[in-house]
């Protein structure tokens, strides 16, 4: 289980990030988005590589209106 | 047209002294539109979770007006959630700008100053260009400069209240003391509000609401452009002071008698 802002997810194995945001919908490619895993940043560049385990907390977000 | 001297913030300078925040839009139509009537150069956006279903046309219009994109951390109660949200503007947005936002009360949403403070310090050890939204506090003004943040942001009132400047005296005791740019932020109900910030001193200010949730939303950019503008020009310009009582403008030599 993957907690994916605040939802729970069932992921087989260990995707990586990039797994993670093509299964969501998200192109990676997108830009403005940004990832946080178990609160510390995930830059761009580890996002082919870097492996999410069971109960990790994945933030992904994206510029909004705001003041 | 008589222009102001531009506005510096960390060795960047922009024509412009008006920030627009772009929450509050109903429309992105009616953003674009008020990027352009504002003539503002830097526009602030917020950070949150991704939806799928979200049209992702925000960063498309501020690209397309040419505008530059300062990322806040709106809605952060921590430092710690601040500065995982600044890394994260940074980040998604390519700009090591933040307006740092350390809220301590939902319902006044003012600042955490002691929050605020660390947050500050952490960020300018991380390499960022921090621009706090703080309170109209002189001695935490100075705190936030003296950890390096490239300028301060003193409210005028609560955000979105639209109560104008709340406290002259102590926005003046901000801008005598700062060494870095003061830019007005939050409180801004009409475009006299922004005018009295320019004239007191302040370097620059930020509207969101006072614009976006006008009835007229392109004109009030307008109006709060010309505003800022009128105020910054009257600043240089160096008003008369005030008196208690009044000053003849007409000689007063050279009066005629009239005959009995």
């Amino acid at each position: 289980m993957i907690f994916v802002n605040g939802e729970a997810v069932e992921a087989a194995g260990e995707p990586t990030i990039r797994d993670l945001l093509v299964a969501r919908g998200i192109d990676p490619e997108t830009a403005g988005i940004a990832v946080a895993v178990d609160a510390e940043v995930a830059r761009r560049g580890v996002w082919q590589t870097r492996t999410l385990r069971d109960g990790a907390h994945v933030e992904i977000v994206r510029a909004v209106q705001g003041g | 047209m008589t222009r102001a001297t531009p506005l510096q913030i960390a060795g960047r300078s922009f024509a412009s002294r008006l920030l627009l925040g772009t929450g509050g839009f109903t429309r992105m139509e009616a953003l674009g539109d008020a990027i352009d009537a504002s003539e503002t150069e830097l526009v602030t956006v917020a950070m949150r979770r991704i939806d799928a279903a979200a049209e992702g046309s925000l960063l498309d219009v501020i690209t397309a007006k040419g505008v530059d994109v300062l990322p806040n951390t709106a809605g952060c109660f921590t430092a710690r959630d601040a500065v995982l949200t600044a890394q994260l503007g940074r980040e998604a947005l390519h700009t090591d700008w933040v307006k740092l936002e350390v809220i301590g009360d939902e319902r006044t949403l003012l600042p955490d100053a002691p929050e605020l403070l660390v947050a500050a310090e952490q960020l300018v050890d991380d390499g960022f260009v921090v621009l706090p939204y703080t309170s109209d506090d002189p001695v935490l003004a100075r705190r936030l400069e003296d950890v390096g943040c490239a300028a301060v942001m003193p409210l005028g009132s609560p955000i979105g209240s639209g109560q104008g400047i709340a406290n002259p005296a102590n926005l003046t005791l901000i801008v005598e003391a700062a060494g870095v740019p003061v830019i007005l932020d939050a409180g801004v109900g009409t475009a006299s509000d922004a005018a009295l910030a320019m004239e007191l001193g302040c370097d620059a200010v930020l509207c969101a609401s006072a614009i976006s949730r006008a009835t007229d939303p392109v004109a009030m950019a307008h109006a709060i452009r010309h505003a800022v503008l009128a105020g910054v020009l009257a600043r240089e310009a160096g008003r008369i002071p005030r008196r208690t009582h009044a000053r003849a403008s007409s000689p007063v030599e050279g009066m005629p008698e009239f005959a009995e």
